[in-house]
C-alpha cells in the first residue's frame, strides 16, 4: 500500500529534513514482513511529496507465520488483502522508517518539527470497517478534513455492492508527528485487526502515542477497544488510565452518578430473564435430574450447580469447541468432588438417537430448535419426545412478531445469522399442541420479557409435561 | 479316555491343590483359553501365592472370562473350585453368556497331593489345607450336576488323566458347513395344499407313497443341491396337520431339509407327553387330527420335535434360522434362555389392546452381521429390517405362505387356498396405517443412532481394507452434519478429495500435465481420460422419476423427487422453488434420453461441477476474492503512478516501477481469472450442470464401467437436455505414446489460455489398481491464471513461484483414497438394501476425514 505526505510550506522541500529522507534517491529498508521504501515523487519549492511504498510479501505471511492468524483466519490464506491495503503492518513501517519525525525531533529543522504545518497525506488504500462514517468520527475531531473515495467490489458485477476500501485524503494544519502518531494508531483502529498478538505491552504503546489527544476524542472507547483487539482487560485498563489520572470535576461526578442509576434500573437483559424463568419452571416441576440440550457455553448450568435441588445437571452440545468453553467457565477442573459429580457434559447431537440421554426428569431446550432446518426438526422431536421422554421439557425460541420492536434489526431480518426460522406465537404455539398431542404431553406457554399488547414478548416459552 | 465338550464352553477345572490341574491344562488347551487364578493374583499383587489378593484376583478373572465368553471363546478355569460357592460364578457365567459349563473333576488321592506339593517350594501351606480341599471335593462330587455342570467328567487316578483326550464337538446349531443354497419355509400350521404348492413353485417335485391302507409317505426331489429350511409352526389350526408332518419328517431324515422348532410344535409335544396344556391357539385341531393316526405315527411326532435344535447358524455364520428370531449375542449358542428366544421371543411385558403380549423388537437393535430369517407372528409382507426378516405372512390366517431363497434372497409365495382360522389381532398392523407407504426398515431408518457415528471408527470398505475415522474428526462431523446436512436418507455418497498433479519445475508453472501423465505411467495405467475441469461447486444431485418412486427406494415422504446437495451433505439451494425446477429440469432429460427404461430404473444419482462457481460462493466471492482484487489495484495503480513522475530521474524508482508494474498486471490478470466463473444467476436457466459420473441408477454403481462409458451416456443425457446440463469435453490419452500425451498437453494449455480451471486426469477403468494398491481415482491440473485465486495474485513473480514449488500432495492423495473408498462403500451398500446407518457410516466417515487439517490450496 502507498502513503504520501505533502507539505506546502515554503520552502516545500524542508520536508526531506523533517522526515530524515533525502528526496534525492529511494530509500528501501528490509522489514520482517517484506520491504518499506521512501521516495520522493514531486519535489517542488511549492509543493513536496514524500511517499511510504510498502511491498509485503504475501507468500512469507502464510509460509513463515508466527503472529495470529488475524480475521477470518485471513493470514493463513494467500489470497490476501494485507499486500495492498493499510494496516498494522504499515504502523510498523512508519515507526520504523520515521522514527525520528514521529517523535517530533529534527537535526536541522527542530523548529519547523515543533511547528503546525499545512500537510495533507493520503492512503491507498486503507480499509474502513465501520465505513465513512467512522473514518470521519475518528479524524475530524483532530481537524482534518476528510476526503475519501470508495471502491467498489468489482466494475464488472456492480450488484456485489462498495468494498470496504478507500482511498483517503487528510488534510490539516498538524506538526508532522502528531499527523504520524494519528495515522500510527487509527489506521488498524480503522482495520480493526493486527498482525501481531496484543499483549500489556500494548496498552503503554497506546497511551503513549494517545498523549495529548486521545483522553478527549470522542471516540476514545471506540479507538482503545479496537486498538486492544477488543480484550476487555487490556481496554478497561487503559480506559482507567486515560482518564482517572485526573479528580473529575463536581459537574462531570454527578453525570457519572446519573449514568449508575441508570445502570442499575436498566431492566435485567432477555437472556437472564429468560434463564430465570426456565429456573423457576424447573424448580416448579420438581425435577431433580436435568438435561440442557444445545447448553452453549453453560449459562443455565452455571445456574443449576448453584442450586442444590438439582442432583444431577448434563449439558450436551453438538460443538465440542464450545464445551470446552463450558467446562472452562463453570471451573470443571476445580470443582469440589461433590458439585463436580453433579455434572457432566455430553457432545452430542439432537438429531441422532441417544440412549445417554433417557431416564432423566427434565430437559431445557432454550434458544436452540430455531437453528435447525425446519425440516430436519422431526428428528429432534423424536430424539427428545419419544426416546429421551423426560417428565418435563421446557423450549423457548424468538417470537418473530416481536422484531418490529427492536431498532437496529432491518425488517425481515432473523435475530441472528445462524436462525433457520423464527415463528409468530401461533407457529409455535401449533406447532407445540402437535408435537405434545403425538408424544402423549400436555402444553402450557409462558412469554419472556417485556410483553406488548399487539406483537407479545421477545422470547416464547412451552412447558411440555408427560401425562 | 475321551473327554468331550462343546466348542463354546466354560470348563471349571475341580481339585485340591497338586492334583495336577494346571500341568493337566497346559497339555490340553492353548494358552490363552487358561484362566488361572494363581496367575491373577499375581497379575494383581505380584505374588501368584498371595491369599490376601484372592478377592481381587477373581475378579480379574471372571472379568476376562466375560471377556471371551462374549466373544466366543472357550474358557478354562484352573483354580480349585473345590467348594461351592467359588463354583457359582461359573455357573453363572455360563448362564449369562448361554454356554454350557463343564466340570472336569480330579478326583486323585490325597497322598499324591500332599507329596506333589511338598516339591513345589512356593506352596508353603500346610498339609492341612489340602485335607480340607479334598473333603470339600469330595463332599462336592455327586452335586456337581445339580449345581448347574451339563457335563461332569471325572478323574480318578493319575494315570486316567495322563490317559484323558479332550474332544471338542461342535453345538448342534453349528451347520456353517452346509452352504445350501436354501429354500426357508416360514409358518405352515399345517397348510399342506399350500406347502406343495410352493414347493412345486420352488421347484420341489414331491411324490406321495403309499405304505399299506393307513400310513402314507412322501418322497420329496429338491432341485440340484438346493435344501429347504423349515421354520416351524408346522402344526395347529390348519387342516392337514398330520401330512404336513409327514412330508417334513420325510424330508429332514432324507437331509433334504432342516427344521427347527415352534412354539406350537413344542406345546403340542408337551401334550402328547402327556403335560397339561390349555387346549387353545389351534391346539384342538392337531389333536383331533392326530387321533386317527397310528400310535407309532404320534411317538414318531413326539420324538422328531423333541430332537429339533433352537435355530441354526448355516452357511459359514452368514445365516441363522430359527422360529422367533435370534439375537445377535444369543446366535450359535446353547441354553435354556436362547431356546426360549427361539420359540417365542422377547416380550416387554406389556400387553396390548388385543390382549396380546407386547414383543420387544429385537430386529430394530439388531446390529448382527449374520442375516435372521424367522416367522412366529404374521406379517401382511416379509420386510427387511436391519438384516432380519420375518417371512411368516399368516398362511393359516388367508394370507399366504412365503419362501425365502438364500443366498438369492429371493422372495417367493403362494396365496393361501381358504381362510382356515381367524386371527385375534387384524393382519395389517396399526403401524403400517400411520405410515402406510414405508418399510420396517424405512420406518426405523427415520432415526439414526449416535453409537453408530461417533467415537473412532473402523469401516470395512471394499476399495481399499479398513479405514479408520479418528473421534476428534467424527466430532467435527457430528456438528457438520447435525447444523447443515440434509435429511440422511438423501445422503448415499459425498464426493471425494482430488488431489493436484506433483510440482512441476517448468519455469512460469506450478502445475503441468506431464506429472500427471508420469504419475500413471509410473503406476502401471497405460490408459487415461482428460476431462475438462468446470470450475464451479461440487454438486451430488439425486433425481427420481416420481414423488413416489422417492419414497419407495429412498423413503423419503414430502420433499420433492430428489435433491442436489454439496460436497458436505448441505442442501445446495435454500430456495425450494429453485430446486424444484432444476430438478424438473434434469428429470425432463431422462425422460428424453430414455434413461429411465435404459438402466430400468426409476431414479439415478450423479456427480457434478454445478455452475457459475458465484452462485454458491457468493460470500466468498465479496468477503476475500473480490475485496482483495479491489485493494490490488486501487494501491498499486496509485503506486504506479506516483512512480512513473520519478522513474526517468531515479535509477533506482525504475526498479521499483517496474515491479510495481508486474503487480498490477499480475493483479488484473488475478480479477479476470476468477471473473471467467462468476455470471449474475437470475433463474435456474442462468445455472449449468456438468455431470461426470453417472454413479448409480437401480441395482447398479457404475464402477465397473470406464470413463468414457460415464462421459458418452451422460453426454446423451446433456444432448436431451434445454440447456442446464453441459457436456464435458474429454480425450483419451495412452500415456506410454508420446503423441497422445503431446496433444493433450496442447489441449490443456489452450483451454487453459481461455480461463479454463484445467483438466481431471482418472485412470480409463473408474477403478484402477496401481503398484501399490489403488491409485488416485482422479489428478487434477489446474492452468497458470487459474492458479491466482488460489495461490495469490503474484504467485508467478519468480520469487514467489520458486518458494511455492515446494508442497507435498502426499497426505492428500492418502485421504482422496481412503474418501474415493467410503463414498464407492456407501453407494454399494445403499444399493444392496442394506439399513441406512450402514451407508451413513461411510458417508459420515467421508466428512470426518475431511475434517483433517490438510493444506487447503492442494
Amino acid at each position: 500500500m502507498l502513503l504520501t505526505i505533502t507539505y506546502t510550506g515554503n520552502p516545500a522541500t524542508d520536508l526531506g529534513y523533517l522526515l530524515h529522507k533525502s528526496p534525492s534517491r529511494v530509500h528501501s529498508f528490509e522489514q520482517v514482513f517484506g520491504k518499506a521504501h521512501v521516495f520522493y515523487p514531486e519535489t517542488s519549492p511549492e509543493r513536496c511529496t514524500a511517499a511510504l511504498l510498502l511491498e509485503i510479501d504475501a507468500i512469507g505471511l502464510v509460509r513463515n507465520r508466527r503472529g495470529p492468524s488475524g480475521e477470518a483466519h485471513r493470514l493463513e490464506q494467500y489470497v490476501n488483502d494485507r499486500p495492498y491495503a493499510a494496516s498494522s503492518f504499515l504502523s510498523v513501517a512508519i515507526a520504523r522508517t520515521f522514527g525520528t519525525a514521529i517523535t517530533g525531533r529534527s537535526k536541522e529543522r527542530q523548529k519547523l518539527a515543533e511547528t503546525p504545518l499545512p500537510l495533507e497525506t493520503r492512503i491507498a488504500v486503507l480499509p474502513c470497517r465501520g465505513g465513512e462514517n467512522l473514518l470521519r468520527r475518528l479524524f475530524e475531531p483532530l481537524a482534518y478534513e476528510v476526503t475519501a473515495l470508495r471502491h467498489p467490489l468489482d466494475t464488472k458485477f456492480p450488484e456485489w455492492g462498495e468494498s470496504a476500501y478507500f482511498t483517503v485524503t487528510l488534510k490539516a494544519i498538524v506538526r508532522l508527528s502528531d499527523l504520524l502518531t494519528h495515522l500510527y494508531v487509527l489506521i488498524p483502529v480503522l482495520d480493526d485487526d493486527k498482525h501481531y498478538w496484543v499483549g500489556d505491552a500494548e496498552v503503554e504503546k497506546l497511551l503513549r502515542h494517545g498523549e495529548g489527544w486521545l483522553r478527549d476524542h470522542p471516540e476514545r472507547e471506540l479507538i482503545t477497544n479496537r486498538y486492544l483487539k477488543h480484550q476487555k482487560r487490556l481496554a478497561r485498563e487503559a480506559l482507567t488510565r486515560l482518564i482517572g489520572e485526573e479528580e473529575p470535576e463536581a459537574e462531570e461526578l454527578a453525570e457519572i452518578h446519573t449514568r449508575e442509576e441508570e445502570a442499575i434500573e436498566k431492566p435485567i437483559s432477555l437472556a437472564e430473564q429468560r434463564i430465570g424463568a426456565v429456573m423457576a419452571v424447573l424448580r416448579i416441576s420438581g425435577a431433580k435430574r436435568v438435561l440442557d440440550l444445545g447448553c452453549g457455553e453453560g449459562r443455565l448450568l452455571r445456574e443449576l450447580l448453584k442450586d442444590k435441588t438439582f442432583a444431577e445437571i448434563v449439558g450436551l452440545d453438538v460443538s465440542h469447541r464450545v464445551l470446552e468453553i463450558a467446562a472452562q467457565r463453570l471451573h470443571l477442573d476445580n470443582l469440589p468432588t461433590m458439585q463436580k459429580e453433579r455434572i457432566r457434559l455430553l457432545h452430542g447431537s439432537l438429531t441422532y438417537r441417544d440412549a445417554r440421554l433417557a431416564g432423566y426428569d427434565a430437559a431445557t431446550v432454550v434458544e436452540v430448535i430455531e437453528h435447525q432446518d425446519a425440516p430436519r426438526l422431526a428428528a429432534f422431536e423424536r430424539v427428545l419426545f419419544e426416546f429421551a421422554h423426560p417428565q418435563t421439557v421446557v423450549v423457548t425460541t424468538p417470537n418473530v412478531e416481536y422484531n418490529v420492536k427492536f431498532e437496529t434489526l432491518p425488517a425481515g431480518k432473523m435475530r441472528h445469522k445462524d436462525h433457520r426460522f423464527e415463528w409468530t406465537r401461533a407457529e409455535f404455539q401449533s406447532w407445540a399442541t402437535k408435537i405434545a398431542a403425538q408424544f402423549g404431553y400436555s402444553v402450557r406457554f409462558l412469554p419472556i420479557g417485556p410483553e406488548d399488547q399487539t406483537v407479545g414478548s421477545p422470547t416464547q416459552m412451552g412447558i411440555f409435561s408427560r401425562q | 479316555m475321551k473327554l468331550t465338550i462343546p466348542e463354546l464352553a466354560v470348563v471349571a477345572l475341580v481339585g485340591p491343590s497338586g492334583s495336577g490341574k494346571s500341568t493337566f491344562a497346559r497339555k490340553h488347551f492353548r494358552g490363552t483359553e487358561v484362566l488361572s487364578s494363581d496367575f491373577c493374583r499375581g497379575l494383581v499383587s505380584d505374588d501368584e501365592n498371595s491369599q490376601a489378593a484372592t478377592n481381587d484376583a477373581f475378579e480379574v478373572l471372571h472379568f476376562i472370562a466375560s471377556k471371551r465368553l462374549a466373544a466366543g471363546k472357550l474358557v478354562v478355569i484352573d483354580a480349585t473350585n473345590v467348594q461351592p460357592e467359588a463354583r457359582k460364578p461359573i455357573i453363572a457365567l455360563g448362564r449369562e453368556y448361554h454356554c454350557l459349563p463343564v466340570a472336569i473333576v480330579f478326583d486323585l488321592p490325597e497322598k499324591l497331593c500332599q507329596e506333589r506339593n511338598r516339591t513345589r517350594p512356593d506352596r508353603d501351606f500346610g498339609p492341612h489345607v489340602i485335607r480340607q480341599q479334598s473333603q470339600q471335593l469330595r463332599r462336592s462330587l455327586r452335586g456337581l450336576e445339580r449345581e448347574g455342570f451339563r457335563r461332569v467328567h471325572v478323574l480318578r487316578s493319575p494315570e486316567e488323566a495322563d490317559a484323558a483326550e479332550i474332544v471338542r464337538e461342535p453345538l448342534w446349531n453349528n451347520l456353517k458347513h452346509e452352504h445350501g443354497p436354501f429354500d426357508i419355509i416360514g409358518d405352515v400350521h399345517g397348510c399342506f395344499d399350500e406347502l406343495l404348492d410352493l414347493l412345486t413353485k420352488l421347484g420341489y417335485s414331491v411324490e406321495a407313497r403309499s405304505n399299506g391302507a393307513t400310513s402314507q409317505s412322501y418322497s420329496v426331489r429338491p432341485p440340484e443341491g438346493r435344501k429347504a429350511i423349515f421354520l416351524g409352526d408346522l402344526v395347529d389350526r390348519g387342516p392337514k396337520i398330520p401330512d404336513v408332518l409327514r412330508l417334513v419328517m420325510g424330508m429332514v431324515e432324507a437331509g433334504t431339509a432342516f427344521c427347527v422348532p415352534g412354539n406350537h410344535d413344542v406345546k403340542l409335544m408337551r401334550k402328547l407327553r402327556g403335560k397339561d396344556v390349555q387346549i387353545t391357539h389351534g391346539l384342538a385341531e392337531s389333536l383331533e387330527q392326530l387321533n386317527p393316526e397310528s400310535p407309532e405315527f404320534r411317538a414318531t411326532v413326539l420324538e422328531f420335535i423333541d430332537e429339533l435344535v433352537s435355530h441354526y447358524v448355516l452357511d459359514d455364520g452368514k445365516l441363522v434360522v430359527a422360529h422367533a428370531g435370534m439375537k445377535e449375542e444369543m446366535q450359535g449358542r446353547g441354553s435354556g434362555k436362547v431356546r426360549d428366544f427361539a420359540l417365542y421371543g422377547e416380550t416387554t411385558g406389556e400387553t396390548d389392546e388385543f390382549g396380546l403380549p407386547v414383543r420387544y423388537n429385537w430386529a430394530a437393535e439388531y446390529r448382527g452381521r449374520a442375516m435372521v430369517v424367522y416367522g412366529h407372528t404374521p406379517v401382511p409382507q416379509p420386510d427387511w429390517l436391519n438384516r432380519t426378516i420375518n417371512i411368516d405372512t399368516g398362511c393359516v390366517f388367508g394370507g399366504s405362505l412365503t419362501a425365502l431363497r438364500h443366498p438369492e434372497r429371493e422372495l417367493l409365495s403362494v396365496p393361501a387356498r381358504a381362510t382356515y382360522a381367524q386371527p385375534i389381532k387384524p393382519l395389517v398392523a396399526a403401524t403400517a396405517e400411520a405410515t402406510p407407504s414405508l418399510t420396517s426398515q424405512q420406518i426405523h431408518d427415520d432415526l439414526l443412532d449416535i453409537d453408530d457415528v461417533i467415537g473412532k471408527r473402523i469401516v470395512t470398505t471394499r476399495l481399499h481394507h479398513n479405514v479408520t475415522v479418528r473421534e476428534e474428526n467424527a466430532l467435527a462431523a457430528l456438528e457438520v452434519i447435525s447444523r447443515f446436512a440434509a435429511n440422511p436418507k438423501w445422503l448415499i455418497y459425498l464426493p471425494p478429495t482430488m488431489s493436484p498433479t506433483e510440482t512441476t519445475s517448468l519455469p512460469g508453472f506450478l502445475e503441468y500435465p506431464t506429472e500427471v501423465f508420469a504419475y500413471y505411467r509410473r503406476e502401471g495405467v497405460p490408459r487415461v481420460v482428460c476431462e475438462e475441469k468446470h470450475m464451479g461447486s461440487r454438486a451430488v444431485v439425486i433425481v427420481c422419476r416420481d414423488e413416489d418412486a422417492a419414497r419407495r427406494r429412498f423413503g423419503v415422504i414430502g420433499e420433492g423427487i430428489g435433491i442436489c446437495y454439496t460436497r458436505t451433505g448441505r442442501r445446495f439451494f435454500d430456495d425450494a422453488k429453485i430446486e424444484t425446477e432444476f430438478l424438473k429440469k434434469i428429470h425432463t432429460a431422462c425422460d428424453a434420453a430414455g434413461f429411465w427404461e435404459q438402466f430400468q430404473t426409476d431414479w439415478i444419482c450423479l456427480d457434478a461441477e454445478l455452475m457459475p462457481w458465484s452462485a454458491k460462493a457468493q460470500e466468498l466471492l465479496r468477503q476475500q476474492y473480490a475485496a482483495v482484487g479491489a485493494a490490488a489495484q486501487a494501491s498499486l495503480s496509485e503506486t504506479v503512478a506516483s512512480l512513473e513522475h520519478l522513474a526517468p530521474k531515479i535509477g533506482d524508482a525504475l526498479v521499483l516501477l517496474e515491479r510495481c508494474k508486474a503487480r498490477l498486471n499480475a493483479a488484473n490478470l488475478y480479477v479476470d481469472a476468477y471473473r471467467h466463473y462468476c455470471w449474475s444467476v437470475q433463474s435456474v436457466s442462468d445455472l449449468k450442470l456438468a455431470p461426470f459420473h453417472l454413479l448409480v441408477t437401480e441395482g447398479q454403481v457404475h464402477v465397473q464401467k470406464d470413463h468414457v462409458w460415464h462421459m458418452e451416456k451422460l453426454g446423451e443425457l446433456c444432448k436431451a437436455s434445454d440447456g442446464l446440463l453441459l457436456a464435458t469435453p474429454y480425450k483419451q490419452v495412452d500415456v506410454t505414446d508420446a503423441a497422445t500425451v503431446e496433444e493433450a498437453t496442447r489441449w490443456w494449455e489452450e483451454l487453459t489460455a481461455h480461463g479454463g480451471e484445467g483438466m481431471v486426469v482418472k485412470p480409463m477403468d473408474f477403478i484402477a489398481r496401481g503398484r501399490r494398491g489403488l491409485t488416485q481415482p482422479a489428478v487434477k491440473c489446474r492452468g497458470p491464471e487459474y492458479l491466482r485465486i488460489i495461490y495469490g495474485p503474484e504467485y508467478l513473480l519468480p520469487e514467489n513461484l520458486e518458494r511455492l514449488r515446494s508442497r507435498s500432495t502426499s497426505a492428500k492423495r492418502s485421504f482422496a483414497l481412503r474418501e474415493f473408498a467410503l463414498g464407492i462403500e456407501a453407494l454399494e451398500r445403499f444399493v444392496r438394501n442394506e439399513p441406512l446407518r450402514r451407508v451413513h457410516e461411510c458417508v459420515f466417515g467421508v466428512l470426518a476425514l475431511e475434517s483433517e487439517p490438510v493444506d487447503p490450496r492442494l
